[in-house]
């Protein structure tokens, strides 16, 4: 099976959904002549032309609202924020627009818009350019949001969302736009709502999505060496959430760590412990914890930068807390 | 064209308001815009007005009475016309069971008092329940002395007799004892614990049941072997058939053969029942009630499996409809489980009898003269003596024996 990049593997589901359907278009800040902020975008614009391949001015909230009305007459924008972070200034269009507009019209306008960018920290990037804010759009209801892990799942998720006929929030990472992994050269998509378990263990669940996963998996492989074994379910897409694979997991380890980029107040691993301590209670051994960013604006400092990251070590740690080690 | 009033929302809070006074009274002629009635809301008291013009037909509501946004209060009409259909229909009698909660597994009453004050995880408290050992004789190696589930498994491991844990040297006994003693001195002489309303109806009925009817009881021993090895097999292939499901298929069958058993007494003549419904005796935390599996003669054992299964998840969650908790002909009280050898049950009036169930047991066993190992389950029938004799019950109970000692006849 090929193994090709994360950023290779976007490329692929835009380029085919693009080929597929003459109403999908691609609009955004560099995305044509620039060939894409991080190349996501290579080579589209030579291939579909100016009216499909979209470059705009540095206005979010506007470019996201024509998309949306775009979408309302019938075609299929995906809207690229450069990161997530530049979203804020489209959040108007987004949640008051796209989100809402099948519920206030009566079902009378589906927006079949996928909003796609990097979200979460790079390096150095700072306060304003680092945020993992995936947590604001999964609270809404009328988004469907996304977070794939690999390439894989991003390119089969990609192509899903551009398929849907809701919003979809698509979350990336500049960090993971260079990793590989495998992916089949046939066309598939992977359903929206369904998790995945990137490792099977026996004796904890970890629960992590977007770049996060590999931190996890690093601490697992710490882990195995001191013959504690790790099971991690990625949920893939943050709403609609599947929880069965999570609490099917904790039945059999009793115990759970989240990891999670985002903030730790009122984040997205608040919502999953609520879901598994609420359904799987008596299964639990432990409380569920969770490892978080840290709770500040991010530092430009390169070595606070790191401590404000989830770690391995951290990741690591609160395993053996939760199984009363040490 | 008559329509109804309704409570009308006055505030953007206002969930129900209360009706203060009736401005216009039943036959009184009312306009759009006209006062209808003083209406208390979560804010303020307002006069709400008719929407429509005609004749106050009916106050549906009293005054005093609060009643929701939405819901009827009032009809308005012409004088004449018939208004029976816009009145409300009455009240449900009995209200829908809400939707019952994610089910926790039942944790025994003192169990759950001792976790209230004892730390153990969830897992810890259930792994205890379901095993019986006492939290209380634990010491936790948790933080803060919180109970988990090696706690438990080494509890279990360790063979220690139920009494707090090892290490008994006979003077810190004592001085635990003392200490408790002490305690419970403080403590209140009793409880009071409120009867729910199961409780109440449990009581109510048997001694409706125990005090006019004459039991008497047949105990009959139940080779269990070949039932075993079945349920054992079956079990390998991931079949979710229990030993009180066989049970409960040989008893409607042994039923078929004597309808003098599966009977009423009627006062002045007793009613043989055509068809054969099984009560399942299910117990909930406050009291036990019997959902009833119809037509168990008829049934498959699988049918009877999964059926009975799905009857006793939903009274344990308090969905049972009223018709799925009567017209039983018959009940069987099932203690096998809880280790009970045998035991003597108290007849569901209006039936005739019941059964009641105790453990398979590995025993020694007499075999032409040799000892060997058996399976054997002890089970007991009360009979209502005015409905049938010793010498029916005995054959009833000859025939259930013969049909689970050879499982084969049952197909």
């Amino acid at each position: 099976m090929p193994l090709i990049t994360y950023r290779d593997a976007l490329n692929q589901a835009l380029r085919e959904e693009l080929r597929r359907d003459p109403n999908v278009f691609l609009m955004g800040e560099e995305v044509g002549v620039y060939q894409g902020a991080y190349k996501v975008s290579k080579g589209l614009l030579q291939e579909f032309g100016e009216r499909r391949i979209v470059d705009t001015p540095i206005t979010e909230e506007g470019f996201t609202g024509v998309g949306i009305g775009a979408a309302m007459v019938g075609l299929r924008p995906v809207i690229e924020m450069m990161t997530w972070n530049f979203s804020l200034l489209a959040m108007d269009q987004i949640i008051n627009g796209a989100a809402k507009m099948l519920y206030m019209s009566g079902g009378q306008f589906h927006i079949p818009i996928v909003v796609r960018g990097p979200g979460g920290a790079a390096h150095q990037l700072a306060a304003q350019h680092s945020q993992s804010i995936e947590s604001w759009y999964a609270h809404v209801p009328g988004l469907k949001v996304v977070a794939p892990s690999t390439p894989y799942d991003a390119k089969g998720l990609l192509k899903s969302a551009i398929r849907d006929d809701d919003p979809v929030i698509f979350f990336e990472g500049e960090t993971l736009y260079g990793s590989k992994g495998e992916v089949p050269a046939e066309d598939y998509t992977i359903p929206i709502g369904v998790a995945d378990i990137k490792r099977e263990g026996t004796d904890v669940t970890l629960v992590a999505w977007s770049k996060m996963v590999s931190v996890a998996m690093k601490a697992a492989e710490t882990l195995a060496a001191e013959g504690i074994s790790c099971e991690i379910v990625d949920p893939r897409s943050l709403r609609p959430f599947d929880d069965e694979p999570i609490l099917a997991s904790v039945r059999k380890t009793n115990r759970c760590v989240i990891v999670e980029e985002g903030w730790p107040y009122a984040g997205l691993g608040a919502q999953i412990a609520y879901q598994i301590q609420q359904t799987a209670f008596s299964d639990l051994d432990a409380p569920v914890t969770r490892v978080t960013g840290a709770d500040v604006p991010m530092p430009y400092a390169r070595n606070l930068e790191h401590m404000a990251m989830p770690s391995p070590a951290r990741v690591v740690a609160a395993v053996r807390e939760v199984l009363y080690l040490d | 064209m008559a329509s109804r009033v309704v409570m009308p929302k006055l505030s953007d809070t206002m969930e129900e308001g209360r009706i203060l006074r009736w401005i216009k009274k039943e036959g009184d002629p009312v306009e759009t815009g006209q006062a209808l009635a003083e209406v208390e809301t979560d804010k303020a008291t307002v006069e709400m007005e008719a929407y429509t013009n005609g004749i106050v037909r009916k106050l549906v509501a009293a005054e005093g009475q609060f009643v929701k946004v939405g819901e009827q209060i009032a009809v308005i009409g012409t004088a004449d016309e018939d208004i029976s259909g816009l009145l409300p229909a009455p009240a449900d009698p009995a209200p829908v069971a809400a939707a019952a909660p994610r089910e926790l597994p039942a944790v025994p009453a003192d169990l759950a008092a001792a976790g209230r004050h004892l730390k153990a995880s969830p897992l810890a408290m259930r792994m205890a329940a379901e095993s019986g050992v006492d939290l209380k004789g634990l010491r936790g190696t948790g933080p803060q002395g919180r109970i988990i589930k090696r706690d438990i498994e080494s509890a279990l491991a360790t063979d220690a007799p139920q009494a707090p844990s090892g290490g008994s040297a006979v003077a810190p006994q004592r001085s635990r004892s003392l200490a408790t003693v002490t305690a419970r001195d403080a403590a209140p002489e009793s409880q009071d614990i409120e009867l729910s309303p199961v409780r109440r109806t449990i009581a109510k009925r048997l001694v409706q049941s125990k005090g006019p009817i004459p039991h008497f009881y047949l105990t009959i021993d139940v080779a269990m072997d070949r039932v075993w090895e079945a349920y054992k097999a079956l079990g390998e292939q991931k079949s979710s058939i229990s030993i009180n499901d066989v049970v409960i298929r040989a008893t409607a069958l042994a039923l078929r053969q004597h309808p003098d058993i599966n009977a009423s007494f009627a006062g002045d003549h007793v009613t043989q029942f055509a068809r054969v419904h099984i009560g399942m005796a299910v117990a909930l935390d406050d009291g036990l009630i019997t959902p009833v599996l119809r037509d168990a003669d008829l049934k498959p054992l699988e049918e009877i499996s999964a059926e009975a299964r799905t009857l006793a998840e939903r009274a344990r969650a308090r969905q049972l409809q009223p018709s799925e908790y009567s017209g039983a002909t018959f009940s069987i009280s099932n203690l096998g489980m809880m280790g009970i050898e045998e035991f003597s049950a108290i007849i569901n009036p209006p039936e005739a009898a019941i059964l009641a169930v105790g453990a398979v047991r590995q025993v020694p066993v007499a075999v032409d003269g040799q000892v060997m190992v058996g399976y054997r389950m002890k089970a007991t029938l009360s009979v209502d003596h005015r409905v049938a004799d010793g010498a029916s019950g005995a054959r009833f109970l000859q025939t259930l024996k013969r049909f689970l000692e050879q499982p084969l006849l049952m197909a």
